[in-house]
């Protein structure tokens, strides 16, 4: 092994000139530690009276004495109401229906309260319009406890008054009124009929009001051509579970694509039931969530996605567009179409392509199909926003038309890539205040920062769809002294009334039609019949911004030699109602250009567009598709890391390490961008994730990542950038390293829909077998049991049931799982090193092969040492496309666990109700369990994580701390800990039936996962109770135990996954 | 225990028949109307808001009949229209009625159209009585401590007299010793005195004995170090001085008030629940002083009266104006009975389902002038409960399946909570 290569360690040994290199050579520390300072001084040192031993002894004194005053119990207090509130049970948990609605999420959700205390977010089962809780809302309750929120309105560095703030904002809006100079309202989309009809009433008082709404990941496109068709600004709604066939062009449905909060009727088709599912296709750049969970995922580059949609149009719908594609992409969307077509109705296509074009092609796809799935006629509401408004305003603020601007619920000058325009804008308005919770990168440029409230401190109302109504109520009194920027409006305008007043009267008279205000407060959701007065907002914008649409459907002519650029024609295409798909197709097709990569730039499951980057739960979710936390990170595929010279690499400790990569668009270039390798990235693509590198207004170690806005150019998320290694090595916080499944068909079985339904349950599903006397014996059977069985038949015995063709991956269950339990964060430092604390995890498998099925017969086919070495050195890589495998890990309480006969202090003992128990107080940390588990589910509380400030997460001050379950201990240092079954919830459960004296329904019991997951994957139940779900499930042929051979008996079911891989 | 409570039923006795002789002595001014029957009356309808002496959420009522008479020449027809329908007269505009609407609030009194004439005379006898004179009931009080002392002097003679005693027999041994020493003398018999090794000395020379002592010491060190050791954590009859002296004994004990009345959230809840201030208000709008045969020994009635005052203030109640001035300043109790992060433990389970007397645990509450922890709070002791009680599964749906199938199981009728699973470690522990 000889070489002459150079090794270096840093980067400033390659700079010859370096006198720290050259230090360093000599001595372990650049500078010298200051030792003689401390012993050298021999005067101070002799004069000192106390010498070692006096010393020895006040240590030894202090020790004993403090130890003994430790024996001492502490004074507590208790310190009751003055008058306490009626519905106010100390102890007993209030549940309240309210609806997020922070621009970027809104859902209905439940919020429990515990002595006025929100702390935790939970689906509201009565409220089905805009799906369940996602990761983001389930973590939003931890937002409310932020310790960086404004405490009060803040003008300058001071804090002021609101009667001042309100009479200095007034006194300037009624100055400028005359002046000629707009006054701007820049805000989230609020789909707020109340706040619609307000801002039209600011609007009619001061005139020259602007309101602009501004998305910070922009669904522009999408919203125009659904305008341009339908006449209203929208987005078209889908069920997925009224669909047989899904294709879909980088549609990341099962994420954030339009809103997001279609995976629940996605999952609801996934479940084969009478020998029939969906078939999903997917077509993509990144690996998505979506393109994971999908039959068939077709890589490619963004731009072949524009021809691949153009071809599909024209195969199904008809006309003749010329593309040219790779060839097995040209068959997959021939045999796309070819399902679609035999689907008819019962099929729908989707596209994430931001392109008018791209769009209004697919919508033009399913009218001719006649969908069931496509839903026109509800309108999604939640995206708003106007890319060419905001680019007009920077423009009007530039030239100084903007005397005034009032911005709630955005962050331009962190979200627009061209944040410095608007910064110089935002220098030349006369009046500038923003509504914002924090001390923000755009708040703090502004004059007025205006504290505003978390949603569950407010009151609002939201247009989640048309005719869908949600309320939003506060559920705790404001906790600083904040105001909404709906209730500053009203003061703006003179009016006295308070927002919740406002609500109920602009309910009572548009949209309640006679039905009770309190009711649908405690649902939640309002659904109309169809009598509603349209919101004034929805319609004046589709009126202004119908040239807008015009000048696309132009563009589109022109675009196409269709059209000369006349006057006449051009009024003729305005008044047009729609421009045609097959127009729209072919100028798809005619306007792909690429050059270098092409940059797909998309929202990260676990930190959407990055308002809720100090959320320390969402820092340390895993991604579910690359399983790294604490990170934003370029995906890129193995060959272009390569050809680039990128790396990834696992150090000695088993943590992974990256490359650092240059991004570059039109010469902004992001510098110093980790590179994550990733399979199933389409070739020739990178894809990066918005909301990470914020700088201002977080706890330090939440700064983490680059800010992808920066490359979001012209609201285009896919941009063609060159990329350039760049130096250094960056370390990512994965938690799990090992990617791929290598053939081990016993941990995630799955099987094809043809299989399933027409081979025996063996064949599939086979139940390992032992010898037991030279007769082959499943491991099921009592015989081959080790252990003496105990008797569970009476009373209850819980099992949980997670189904692999449900689960999407999303991670609702594991935030709601960190929410109910008390589960610490750790930070990125940790989760290095292993160290994290997650009680449920879902593993992500790849396939080393094009399928799982691939990988099984590799592992079959080895023999011998050699090749058996070699093989399985290659299936420790994922394939260039691979299957995906997601697979939700918690503590499997197996009534025989190898963990509870280890433990030497008889810690973990196991319940007659089949839960797993584990009693912290009795723990002295040895770790046998952990290391006895064959799931590997146990956690060890390396340090203590609570109101230490190595670890400044929430659980370190006073206000974070108060979203803690006063139900589950938090626990110490040197503790092992796990997923406990909540059984704190299934106690609580089994308490009210006792008080109530009645049996307890199948659906009552309810871990933290099972109810958080909307999709239906998990259930969770009585299997005593044979008429329960989960007794059903267990004796269902798709059911299997994980690592079944171990002979764990564990009680977490898992569903065979099944594949529909049926080419039509 | 028996003389004590002796000599309170004397006490008692004493107090009812002073009373007696009091009321005896003023119904001979009564003009019309029998006082006690007044007294019942009164207490039932008329003493949540009226007073005899001070005024409440309406005015003192001591001589109103003669007051009314006096100053506003109103007689009793006036005041019986008033009591049975006061919103009628105010309607009608009289004058007065007006008057006392508006100096009260504008808060109409209820009418009491039940009360017969009769009614209304026994009332106003009653209101009409003399105040009664209350250092005659000092002097019973003083009586009973004299009895009380009694006793203590008679155990400290006895004590005495068998100290003398000892006295006695330890001198007349000297004396008989040193009699015989002077008889052995003057007979010449030589007492010889043998030169013995100390016993000290003999004690360390036998090694048997020092070892079997050092085992002694050491076992016996070992039995105190571990009972000391075992106590650490454990507070019972922790006693804390509370910021307000509540007196469990008057409440619950002397008033009967159920436990549950003030913590109610016992019955649906984790915590038996502090209970808010509102909820002492319930009683103490109107109870704004103690009785005087409230008052004992060691705290007198003023003490009481200033704990009282001391509500007033944490609640923020002005007693002169009869409203909340909205000061509140909440009340720091010291919490009593600490269970430890990691143990869980919930009331409405062991009170309502269960069925248990809050006694069980807490010891006698109803006892207690300055409240205790009475049990160790040990898992131990909660153990020892789960294992011998039974779980009373009567008229309780949830348990008749279960029970039937476990008391099949184990051969037994009666379940107790460790057969039910209640000494699985996660039962508690989560």
């Amino acid at each position: 092994m000889s070489s002459n290569k150079k090794y270096w360690k840093s980067v400033e040994e390659l700079n010859e000139n370096s006198s720290i290199v050259e230090t360093l050579q000599q001595n372990e520390f650049v500078k010298e530690i200051p030792t003689d300072e401390f012993l050298g001084d021999k005067n101070s040192l002799e004069s000192s009276k106390t010498t070692r031993r006096d010393f020895l002894k006040y240590v030894g004194f202090s020790t004993a004495a403090a130890s003994l005053a430790a024996c001492e119990g502490p004074v507590i207090k208790s310190i009751p109401y003055v008058v306490q509130p009626e519905e106010i049970v100390p102890g007993v948990a209030n549940y309240y229906a309210t609806t997020i609605a922070n621009g970027f999420d809104f859902a209905s959700v439940l919020v429990k309260t515990r002595e006025g205390r929100p702390i935790k977010i939970e689906n509201n089962t009565m409220a089905t319009t805009n799906g369940g809780a996602n990761a983001r809302v389930n973590a939003s309750v931890l937002d409310l406890y932020d310790s960086m929120r404004m405490q009060g309105p803040v003008k300058g560095d001071t804090y002021v008054s609101w009667e001042d703030l309100n009479a200095e904002v007034t006194n300037k809006l009624t100055a400028l009124t005359g002046s000629g100079k707009q006054i701007v309202l820049l805000t989230q989309t609020f789909a707020s009929p109340s706040t619609t009809k307000l801002i039209a009433e600011f609007k009619q008082k001061y005139g020259n009001v602007n309101h602009v709404v501004y998305d910070a990941i922009s669904e522009s496109a999408a919203l125009d051509a659904y305008q341009a068709k339908y006449n209203e600004r929208g987005l078209a709604n889908y069920d997925f579970s009224k669909a047989d066939t899904i294709v879909s062009i980088g549609a990341d449905f099962l994420s954030d694509w339009q809103g997001g909060g279609f995976d629940s009727g996605y999952a609801a088709g996934r479940v084969p039931t009478n020998g029939k599912m969906s078939r999903h296709i997917q077509f993509e750049s990144n690996m998505s969530l979506t393109g994971a969970n999908a039959d068939k995922r077709v890589p490619l580059t963004p731009s072949q996605q524009k021809l691949a949609l153009a071809k599909l149009y024209s195969e199904v719908v008809g006309g003749s567009v010329s593309v040219d594609l790779p060839e097995h992409i040209s068959i997959a969307i021939s045999n796309a179409a070819s399902q679609l077509k035999k689907a008819g109705s019962n099929a729908v296509v989707v596209t994430g392509i931001q392109d008018v074009n791209a769009q209004t092609v697919v919508l033009e796809i399913n009218e001719y199909l006649n969908s069931k799935a496509f839903d026109p006629a509800t309108p999604i509401k939640t995206r708003q926003g106007n890319d060419k408004a905001v680019n007009t305003l920077i423009a009007d603020m530039k030239a100084g038309k903007v005397g005034a601007i009032i911005m709630s619920g955005v962050n331009p000058l962190y979200t627009l890539p061209n944040a410095a325009d608007f910064a110089e804008g935002l220098a030349q308005t006369e009046l500038s205040v923003t509504f914002s919770m924090k001390a923000d990168e755009t708040s703090t440029q502004t004059q007025y920062i205006a504290a505003a409230p978390h949603y569950l401190e407010s009151w609002g109302d939201v247009e989640l769809k048309k005719g869908h109504f949600a309320l939003m109520q506060p559920t705790i009194r404001p906790l600083f002294d904040t105001k909404q920027f709906q209730d500053a409006l009203l003061n703006w305008t003179g009016n006295t009334m308070s927002y919740h007043d406002y609500i109920k009267q602009t309910w009572n008279e548009n949209i309640l039609g006679g039905s009770s205000f309190s009711q649908a407060l405690h649902d939640g959701i309002f659904v109309s019949n169809g009598n509603v007065t349209t919101s004034s907002e929805t319609s004046a914008a589709s009126n202004d911004d119908k040239t807008f649409v015009g000048g696309i459907i132009e563009d589109v002519a022109q675009g196409l030699g269709l059209k000369n650029d006349d006057d006449a024609q051009t009024e003729q295409t305005i008044s047009a109602p729609a421009v045609s798909g097959g127009q729209a197709a072919r100028a798809l097709a005619s306007s792909v250009s690429s050059e270098g990569f092409e940059l797909t730039l998309y929202p990260k499951v676990g930190m959407g567009d990055g308002q809720q980057a100090n959320n320390p739960w969402l820092q340390e979710f895993p991604d579910p598709i690359t399983r790294t936390s604490w990170d934003n990170y370029l995906t890129i595929s193995r060959a272009d890391a390569e050809a680039l010279g990128l790396k990834n690499e696992h150090v000695a400790d088993g943590a992974l390490n990256g490359s650092y990569a240059n991004v570059t668009v039109n010469g902004t270039t992001l510098e110093n961008v980790p590179v994550m390798i990733q399979p199933g990235q389409a070739k020739g693509s990178v894809g990066l994730a918005f909301g990470y590198g914020r700088r201002i207004g977080l706890k330090s170690e939440m700064k983490t990542g680059v800010n992808a806005y920066v490359l979001y150019q012209d609201f285009n998320n896919v941009q063609n950038v060159s990329v350039t290694a760049a130096s250094g090595m960056h370390e990512f916080a994965s938690v799990q390293l090992h990617n791929t499944l290598m053939g081990r068909g016993d941990i995630i079985k799955e099987t094809t829909l043809e299989i399933f339904n027409t081979k025996d349950k063996s064949v599939w599903n086979a139940v390992p077998v032992v010898s037991l006397n030279h007769v082959e014996t499943p491991v099921s059977s009592p015989e081959v049991d080790l252990w003496d069985e105990f008797d569970r038949s009476i009373g209850h015995h819980f099992n949980l049931s997670i189904d692999l063709n449900a689960c999407t991956g999303c991670g609702a269950c594991v935030i709601a799982c960190h929410a109910e339990n008390n589960v610490p964060v750790v930070g990125k430092e940790e989760v290095r090193k292993s160290r994290d604390m997650h009680w449920l995890r879902i593993d992500r498998y790849y396939s080393s092969e094009e399928s799982f099925e691939g990988d099984n017969e590799k592992k079959e086919n080895i023999s011998g040492l050699g090749s058996s070495l070699s093989e399985f050195g290659e299936m420790e890589h994922a394939s260039e496309n691979p299957q995906v495998a997601f697979q939700p890990v918690m503590c499997q309480h197996c009534n025989h666990a190898p963990c509870e006969t280890v433990c030497p202090v008889a810690a973990t003992s196991h319940g007659r109700q089949g839960q797993n128990h584990m009693a912290y107080n009795r723990c002295v940390g040895t770790r046998y369990c952990a290391n006895n588990c064959p799931y590997k589910v146990r956690r060890f509380n390396w340090f203590l994580y609570s109101q230490n400030d190595e670890f400044d997460y929430h659980m370190n001050d006073d206000l974070g701390r108060m979203v803690l379950n006063p139900d589950v201990v938090v626990r110490s240092r040197g503790v092992m800990e796990k997923c406990s079954m909540c059984i704190q919830k299934t106690q609580k459960t089994i308490l009210d039936a006792k008080r109530d004296g009645r049996e307890i329904k199948d659906g009552e019991f309810q871990t933290a996962c099972s109810a958080a997951c909307s999709n239906g994957a998990m259930v969770f139940g009585d299997i005593n109770d044979k008429e329960s779900k989960v007794a059903k499930l267990l004796e269902d042929k798709r059911m299997y135990h994980l690592l079944e051979h171990v002979g764990t008996k564990p009680n977490v079911q898992y569903h065979t996954k099944v594949r529909n891989t049926t080419e039509a | 225990m028996k003389q004590v409570s002796n000599r309170k039923l004397g006490r008692n006795i004493l107090t009812l028949s002073l009373i007696f002789i009091l009321t005896l002595s003023t119904s001979i001014f009564a003009q019309d109307g029998d006082p006690e029957k007044g007294k019942s009356l009164f207490n039932s309808n008329c003493a949540a808001c009226h007073k005899l002496d001070k005024k409440m959420t309406g005015p003192a009522l001591r001589n109103i009949e003669q007051k009314l008479a006096d100053e506003q020449g109103l007689d009793r027809e006036w005041l019986a229209a008033w009591i049975r329908n006061s919103s009628a007269l105010i309607k009608a505009g009289d004058t007065y009625a007006n008057k006392i609407y508006d100096e009260y609030g504008g808060a109409a009194m209820t009418a009491f159209p039940q009360l017969s004439d009769e009614d209304i005379s026994h009332i106003l006898a009653y209101t009409a009585q003399e105040p009664e004179v209350p250092a005659q009931v000092a002097g019973t009080e003083a009586t009973g401590a004299a009895a009380g002392s009694e006793s203590g002097v008679s155990n400290k003679i006895i004590l005495g007299a068998l100290a003398l005693l000892f006295a006695l027999l330890a001198m007349a041994l000297v004396l008989v010793r040193r009699t015989l020493n002077r008889f052995a003398e003057a007979k010449g018999v030589n007492l010889e005195q043998t030169k013995r090794t100390p016993i000290w000395k003999a004690f360390v020379q036998n090694q048997f004995l020092v070892l079997v002592t050092a085992i002694i010491l050491l076992l016996a060190s070992g039995y105190y170090l571990y009972g000391y050791m075992m106590q650490i954590g454990v507070d019972q009859g922790y006693q804390p001085v509370q910021p307000i002296h509540f007196s469990h004994k008057i409440h619950a004990g002397d008033n009967g008030i159920d436990c549950k009345f003030c913590h109610s959230s016992a019955r649906v809840s984790k915590t038996s629940g502090i209970p808010s201030l509102n909820v002492c208000m319930n009683c103490h709008k109107s109870i704004y002083e103690v009785a005087e045969s409230t008052a004992t020994e060691e705290y007198s009635k003023e003490f009481y009266d200033g704990e009282i005052k001391k509500l007033y203030d944490a609640v923020g109640w002005s007693d002169e104006d009869q409203s909340y001035t909205g000061e509140s300043q909440p009340v720091k109790w010291i919490r009593i009975h600490n269970l430890p992060d990691f143990a869980y433990f919930n009331h409405s389970q062991h009170v309502t389902v269960a069925g248990l007397e809050c006694q069980t645990c807490h010891g006698p509450v109803e006892t207690m002038e300055i409240m205790y922890q009475y049990s160790p709070l040990t898992m131990g002791w909660c153990v020892e409960c789960h294992r011998t009680t039974n779980v009373k599964i009567e008229d309780n749906a949830y348990y008749t399946k279960i029970h039937e199938e476990l008391s099949k199981k184990y051969g037994v009728e009666k379940l107790t909570a460790a057969q039910m699973g209640g000494l699985e470690c996660g039962k508690c522990h989560y």
